[in-house]
């Protein structure tokens, strides 16, 4: 049971163990281990792009009544070999307006820094990346980073769509960050640290050995930091930098053949990677009963992204004035209102001793803590629908009068007309 | 401490190297036959009107201003969030005025109409 739990941790010490040996300690064997962790991170983030691809295809197919790809391969699984020499054997036609530079780098740098989110995620106890102090904070200044690339594709293709699929992406992707930072502030506060592997421990430890996700304690913050996130994954139904029926592609309509293949593989790196995160932040990471902990990593990473091929499938898009206004008239407030909620029920509402000590409030239980803020938090959540329930249905009755005057108003010409 | 952020930078190297090669290899394996009318911006068949690189909508800007304003707000508030169990009820009371603000300049902004998109 233990060699098969750390399994992974023991190849990667075998390997260590191997190169130190051949090599002797030194900075030669350090960078040579770290080149080939660095690789296995890259393989696990295009592996499992390779595999999202094929799964997507299919679970979105079944969700509309469709088949899916069924013809590489048993049940089309080689699908994503098929699609790679065909990306790699097609021709790659540039503008001739284009910017040469700007052009040809988007993509590289999409497809790199999507990877480079891999570096801090825990995958099993010891096998980490690198176990970086700011780990959350570092999520987010690299997923920002994708935002200029994109700019950079739709700038540099000097095609108007794009442009245009650009300026949309930079008001969306630059407004959803907001939600996404403030929601992760409340784990930070409770964990105390920015390290995820002393996010997933405070989860699996919170009371004593009674194992709880953040998504119980905080169901509002994860609730917004996933939503937030498909939107700063640029992912249906946020997908307006894209839009196939109204600017064409977006950003990537110049693009063809593997320019186009590492656009797509940065952006589903970027939603694997808010799978990921939402996992790891929220769900408990590698944490779980009786399975290894890497598989339990890849069960909950997979389960979200189940959720968000499932919002693909079924959800149309919204309106650009609909995503912003969402965002800053209604995310952002909730979530300033919800830190500033649990910055004081952490206070007041006290489950450790040595805390109690030195700052006061009312010693509980962990377990009556987590009750407390989870049912202050999904209160919270309840009563900010109701609101915005309202609002929006005043609003739609306002439009659907608008436009039903307006078809009166046509049928009128029309009668005078015959 | 200073080698865990080597690991990154060898990624990032490691990455580059690897995803730099595609479009190469892609330029090597797929036929290159570029022509005039092949070569043209794709703006659904008709013939390109304008220039591209224009003035965009000054909307976007503001969207961007109010951006600013929360990630330097945000900044300010991951230290904080990682010395909450330091600090006592008052100090976070002192953050929430903080927050407040921010939030008060987000109303503002509401109340002029600056985030309507017209």
């Amino acid at each position: 049971m233990d060699i098969i739990n750390n399994l992974v941790k023991n190849l990667g010490d075998g390997i260590a163990a191997g190169i130190y040996g051949a090599l002797g300690q030194g900075l030669a064997a350090d960078i040579l281990i770290m080149v080939i962790a660095a690789i296995a991170v890259f393989a696990v983030a295009s592996g499992g792009f390779a595999g999202l691809t094929y799964a997507e295809r299919k679970i979105v197919a079944r969700i509309q009544d469709r088949v899916g790809p069924n013809q590489a391969g048993p049940y089309g699984i080689l699908q994503p070999i098929a699609d790679a020499v065909k990306l790699f054997t097609k021709e790659d036609t540039t503008p001739a307006e284009a910017d040469f530079w700007v052009y040809n780098l988007a993509p590289i740098i999409v497809a790199v820094f999507a990877t480079l989110t891999f570096t801090v995620v825990p995958f099993a106890p010891g096998v980490v990346g690198t176990n970086l102090n700011i780990g959350a904070f570092y999520i987010i200044a690299i997923g920002s980073a994708s935002t200029i690339a994109i700019l950079m594709a739709g700038w540099g293709s000097n095609n108007k769509y794009s442009l245009l699929g650009a300026f949309r992406t930079v008001a969306q992707l630059v407004g959803y960050e907001v939600p996404m930072l403030l929601n992760m502030l409340p784990v930070i506060m409770l964990t105390g640290s920015m390290s995820l592997v002393d996010i997933i421990e405070r989860q699996a430890g919170w009371n004593g050995s009674w194992g709880l996700p953040f998504i119980v304690i905080l169901p509002l913050s994860g609730l917004a930091f996933l939503i937030s996130g498909i939107a700063e994954a640029g992912r249906s139904p946020f997908d307006l930098l894209e839009a196939e029926s109204e600017i064409v592609a977006g950003f990537h309509v110049e693009y063809s053949g593997m320019k186009f293949g590492l656009i797509m593989m940065g952006e589903y790196m970027n939603a694997l990677g808010v799978a990921v995160m939402f996992s790891v932040l929220f769900l408990g990471g590698y944490a779980g009963p009786i399975l290894p902990p890497y598989l339990w990593l890849v069960l909950k990473a997979f389960g979200v992204f189940l959720v968000l091929m499932w919002l693909r499938g079924t959800l149309p898009r919204v309106r650009i004035d609909q995503l912003l206004n969402m965002n800053w008239k209604f995310f952002v407030p909730l979530s300033v209102v919800n830190l500033i909620l649990v910055m004081i029920l952490g206070k007041v509402f006290v489950s450790d001793p040595a805390l109690f000590k030195a700052n006061g409030g009312i010693l509980i239980q962990p377990l009556a803590q987590a009750l407390i803020m989870g049912a202050s938090s999904f209160v919270l959540l309840m009563i900010a629908l109701a609101i915005v329930t309202r609002r929006v249905r005043k609003d739609r009755m306002a439009e659907a009068r608008i436009l039903l005057q307006r078809r009166e108003t046509n049928q009128q010409i029309a009668a005078s007309v015959h | 401490m200073r080698t865990d952020y080597a690991f990154i930078g060898v990624t990032l190297v490691v990455a580059c190297a690897l995803i730099g090669v595609v479009p190469i290899l892609n330029y090597l394996i797929a036929p290159q036959t570029p022509n005039k009318s092949k070569r043209e911006t794709y703006e659904c068949g008709m013939e390109t009107v304008g220039d591209t690189w224009v003035q965009f909508r000054a909307q976007y800007y503001l969207f961007a201003l109010i951006f600013v304003l929360f990630d330097v707000g945000g900044v300010l508030l991951f230290p904080f969030a990682v010395a909450y169990n330091s600090v006592n009820l008052w100090g976070v009371i002192v953050v929430s005025l903080f927050v407040l603000t921010l939030l008060a300049s987000l109303g503002y902004a509401i109340k002029k109409g600056a985030l309507n998109w017209e």
